[in-house]
Order: structure tokens, then C-alpha cells, then sequence
């Protein structure tokens, strides 16, 4: 269970452009929960992820993992639990090793980082599987380098990598977003298919409000630091794109009238 | 005459390769422009100067200045890592620092006389290249220093530990989300490049016999230039017919040099440009002016002025 507990998070604070985001917000995620996030620009979707994932420091409140705080806990040491995929399709990767050296990497997380041989050779043939999953071709290509690569290309490994080691929590942050509408299907598919056979709770940031209305299986919508619309299980089945696009309308309207 | 001077120049270019090496960790794989270099250099001289007047073991010298330099590098790293000085300021702070204790460790500019063993006259040395000039000595064990460096650093680039340093230079956040701490990772990088600048200060103090404060001024430089020129060659090389030819046959391996390569052969060529432009009558003053502009002659010619990163 991931719980985000009376956070306050203001930006800039104590100068002209000070921002208040989040006042005393609160969330929480069960486990083997996939949530989608939508709202708009500015809403607090990716500052969320980042406070849970401590890339960003709170003013006050909580992040707690089955109770237990992790608020004091530095970034690379909540990763040991979670994976995390960016808007960026180069964020995911590393654009000057090879594929091959980018999931030997991705294999060895939660392990030491010693001195020895990096690639291991036994490991090739289930990589290649993996990526032969992917119906990318790519499983004949371990040899090139992750910059020579599509950013769709760059965005399935990158989800291959954060999900090769047992994990937890799965963070997508708008990890569609920088690719070609069929080129994110095929991701989000994949999303999807890594989710549920990881058994992983995931918190999916999102600007597509069909992805958000046909997977997951909770959604929040966000505006001005606060969860305006939570729907799961069956009430969030019943909710249909128009209901959504409707309330995402009214709410943008409401933010231009101020 | 000319052969004296070309073994001379190459002997130059090999060991400035050590430095090289070390510049090529920071700045090539880290994206750390590490200013500590010019005082790490005279660092690893200055030890190795008065352990040689003390009469310590040439070879032994060669590990005590790697620790010292090492011990350099780890400052700028917690300067910038712990403390969060931007890479370029901690550099400077370790660079300047260093002047003081460098002369604090030798007292002075100091020479070692002819009568004291260098690594070049020393017993294993003569033994087994005692046919040789001094000259010929010098050329050949720097030649397998450079050599046994390179490949070491080969083989730890293959590592894990090797291959989490080149993801930190090419993407630290990566790194972050693979539950490591890049801040360590980084630390690393510092130490293992500023032991092996150190260690090229130690050599050259061995084949001039001498340490002066002021040694160090432009190394960096000289550093960055080898490791530019090197790895733009290679990449003109890897994307010729050539080696596009090679790497179909079972030479393959030649096809694809290792980025340590490039950087031995960018410092000798390095060298001896500077070399022949002295040869060319150019007054000793002037060296610094010409490195200076072979530098921009370079960075201009690559088309990496500076803002974009190199990786090999």
C-alpha cells in the first residue's frame, strides 16, 4: 500500500512567485492498484509522482509504503522498489551503450556494482525473449546503440528495463506522450501486459483520457493540487470518455474565468 | 638527430596518454570538466620527486602517488558531491589548494640527480633493456606502462562498476532509478581519474628528473586536446569504408578501437604537433600560445565546441 499523507507542497516559497500546489493532500494507493491520472497542466500529476518518488522535497506531510514512512529516505533508495518511466524516451535509456550493456545494467539493479564482467553471456537468451515480447524486432539488434534506436523503440526497452528486476511500485510519468499515436498504443498495450503479469501497483500520468478511461483500474482526475474525480472498480467502468471529456472541459473553463 | 627527437616526442606522448586517460574518465565519460587536473599532476610529481631524493623504490613511487592522487580526486568529489559546489568551482578549489601543498610537499622545485635510480635506470630496468639507450629505455617502459594502463581500464570499463561510471556521464537519472546513488558513483570516477593523472605526473617527474610548482599549468588543457583529437579521429575512422569493411571479416575487433586507444593516439599526435611546431623555430616562450591554438584548431575542426559532450 502507497500513501501519500497531508502533504503540503509549495514551490518558490517565501518569494513573489510563490505557488502552494498541494495543502494538506492525501491519497492512498492499494496494492496491485493501476491508476491513471489525468488533469491539466499545472494540476499537481507530475509533482505527485516526484514527491512519491522523493525527486522533490515537501514542505510538510508523509509518503508512506505499507505504513511505513519513507519521507526520509533519498531518491535512489526508493527506487530499490520502484521503476519509473519518463516522458522522455531518452530518459529511460543510456543513448551511448548498447542495448545489451542498458539491460545488463537494468538486470543487475538491487545488486552490487562490483568488478565483475558486466554483460553476462547466459543471461543473452532471455533478453532476447524479452525483447521478441516486444514484436519490435529489436531481439536481433542487442549490439546497437540505444541512441541509434526510435524514441517508441527507446520508450519499450526503457519500460522493459524499469520492470526486468522483481519491483513494487511502477511510476509512468506521460510515458506516451512524446510518441506517435500507434507507437503509444502499442507501449500502453504493453503497459498494460507488465502491469498485470508483474502484479505491480502503478500510478500512470496521463494527457490521453482514453488510455485513462480503458486501463487501470482506479482513475483520479486532478486540478489545483486536489483530486476532483476518484472513480474505481465498477464506477469507473460506467465512466465513459464523454463523461470525462465533459468534467475536463468544465474544469479548464473554470480555471479561465478566474 | 630527427629520430632522437621523434622517440623523444612519442616517449612525451605516451606518457602524457596516462593523463589523457584520466581527463578522458572526467570529461568524457563523467561530463566533469575537472580543473583539479593541474594540480593533481604536480600533485604525483612532487611526491614521487622527494621519494626519489629519499631513496624509496622508483617502482614503489608509482603506487604511493596514484593513492595521493586519488586522495585528491576524492576532495573534489566531496567538494562537489557533499557539499554541492557546480564541478567546474570544486575543481578550481582543488586545483588551488593544491598549489600550496604541492610546494609544501617538496619544499621547493626540486631536482633529482643523475646519481638517484629512476624507474628508466632501474635495476629490473637494465636487465632487461640494458642494450638500449636511456632514450630507447624510456620509450619502451613507458610504452608498456601505457599499455598495461589501457588495458586494465579496458577491462573495468566491462565491469559493472565500469559500465554504472559510463551510465552516470550518460545519464544520471538512470542511474538513480537503479537504486544507486549517483553522487557515489561520480565520487568514484574522481578518484580513479585524478590516481591516474597523478600517476602521469609521477612518470614525467621520473624521465625530467624534476618538479616545478608551475608544471602544472595547462595540463588540463594538453588532457582535453589528446582526448578530442583521439576520439574524433576515431569516429571519422569507425564511420570509414575501411573499417565498415573490417568489421564484416573476422579482424573485426579492429573496426571498433577502444576509447583508450583514441586517447593514446590523440596524445601522441598531440605531442608531436607541438613538437614540430617547435622544431619549426618557434621560441619555447611560445608553447602554451601554441597549445592554446592547436586546441581551438581542434575543437574547432570536430565540431565539438565545448558544449556538447563526447562519448566514446
Amino acid at each position: 500500500m502507497l500513501e501519500v499523507r497531508d502533504v503540503t507542497k509549495i514551490y518558490n516559497p517565501g518569494m513573489v512567485t510563490e505557488r502552494r500546489l498541494f495543502q494538506h493532500f492525501s491519497l492512498t494507493v492499494e496494492e496491485g492498484q493501476f491508476v491513471a491520472i489525468v488533469g491539466s497542466n499545472g494540476s499537481g500529476k507530475t509533482s505527485l509522482l516526484n514527491i512519491i518518488c522523493g525527486s522533490i522535497p515537501i514542505e510538510s506531510g508523509d509518503v508512506l509504503v505499507d505504513g511505513t514512512s519513507i519521507a526520509k529516505k533519498k531518491d535512489y533508495q526508493r527506487y530499490a522498489s520502484m521503476g519509473r518511466v519518463y516522458q522522455n524516451p531518452s530518459a529511460g535509456t543510456c543513448p551511448n551503450l548498447t542495448m545489451l550493456e542498458n539491460l545488463s545494467l537494468a538486470d543487475n539493479k538491487g545488486k552490487p556494482f562490483g568488478l565483475i564482467r558486466a554483460v553476462d553471456r547466459r543471461r543473452i537468451d532471455g533478453y532476447r525473449e524479452q525483447l521478441r515480447s516486444l514484436g519490435l524486432g529489436l531481439e536481433n539488434h542487442l549490439n546497437m546503440k540505444m541512441g541509434a534506436l526510435s524514441g517508441g523503440q527507446r520508450q519499450a526497452v526503457a519500460l522493459l528495463m524499469a520492470a526486468m528486476t522483481p519491483l513494487r511500485f511502477l511510476i509512468l510519468d506521460e510515458h506516451t506522450a512524446a510518441l506517435d499515436p500507434k507507437t503509444a498504443d502499442i507501449i500502453m498495450e504493453l503497459t498494460d501486459k507488465v502491469v498485470r503479469e508483474k502484479k505491480l501497483t502503478a500510478m500512470m500520468v496521463t494527457h490521453n483520457l482514453r488510455y485513462a478511461v480503458e486501463y487501470g483500474d482506479r482513475m483520479l482526475m486532478m486540478n489545483r493540487g486536489e483530486v476532483v474525480l476518484d472513480r474505481s472498480g465498477e464506477e469507473k467502468k460506467q465512466t465513459s470518455m464523454d463523461d470525462i471529456l465533459e468534467m475536463f472541459n468544465r474544469i479548464s473553463f473554470q480555471r479561465e474565468q478566474e | 638527430m630527427l629520430l632522437e627527437l621523434l622517440v623523444s616526442t612519442l616517449t612525451q606522448g605516451l606518457i602524457y596518454a596516462l593523463i589523457s586517460f584520466g581527463v578522458y574518465i572526467t570529461y568524457s565519460i563523467l561530463d566533469f570538466p575537472d580543473l583539479g587536473v593541474d594540480g593533481t599532476f604536480p600533485l604525483g610529481a612532487a611526491v614521487t620527486a622527494v621519494l626519489l631524493v629519499n631513496g624509496v623504490n622508483p617502482w614503489l613511487t608509482l603506487p604511493i602517488s596514484m593513492a595521493v592522487g586519488a586522495l585528491a580526486g576524492l576532495v573534489t568529489g566531496v567538494v562537489h558531491v557533499k557539499l554541492g559546489v557546480r564541478n567546474l568551482l570544486a575543481g578550481i578549489i582543488t586545483m588551488t589548494a593544491l598549489f600550496s601543498i604541492n610546494l609544501q610537499i617538496a619544499g621547493s622545485n626540486l631536482t633529482v640527480d643523475r646519481g638517484t635510480d629512476t624507474i628508466f635506470t632501474s635495476a629490473p630496468v637494465m636487465a632487461a633493456l640494458g642494450s638500449l639507450s636511456l632514450m630507447g629505455r624510456k620509450l619502451v617502459v613507458s610504452f608498456v606502462l601505457v599499455v598495461v594502463v589501457k588495458l586494465l581500464l579496458d577491462a573495468y570499463f566491462r565491469t559493472k562498476s565500469g559500465l554504472l561510471l559510463r551510465a552516470v556521464g550518460d545519464n544520471p537519472d538512470l542511474v538513480t532509478t537503479l537504486a544507486k546513488d549517483r553522487g557515489q558513483v561520480k565520487l568514484l570516477g574522481l578518484v580513479l581519474s585524478n590516481a591516474l593523472v597523478a600517476l602521469g605526473g609521477c612518470v614525467v617527474c621520473h624521465e625530467q628528473r624534476s618538479f616545478s610548482a608551475t608544471m602544472g599549468t595547462g595540463q588540463l588543457v594538453y588532457g582535453l586536446a589528446a582526448v578530442i583529437i583521439g576520439v574524433s579521429l576515431m569516429n571519422f575512422y569507425t564511420a570509414s569504408p575501411l573499417a565498415r569493411s573490417l568489421a564484416k571479416g573476422s579482424l573485426r575487433f579492429l573496426a571498433l578501437p577502444a576509447g583508450t586507444t583514441a586517447v593514446v593516439l590523440g596524445s601522441t599526435l598531440y605531442k608531436l604537433c607541438v613538437q614540430a611546431a617547435l622544431s619549426a623555430g618557434l621560441p619555447a616562450n611560445m608553447m602554451k600560445l601554441v597549445t592554446a591554438a592547436l586546441f581551438l584548431l581542434v575543437l574547432v575542426l570536430s565540431g565539438r565546441k565545448g558544449e556538447e559532450i563526447i562519448h566514446a
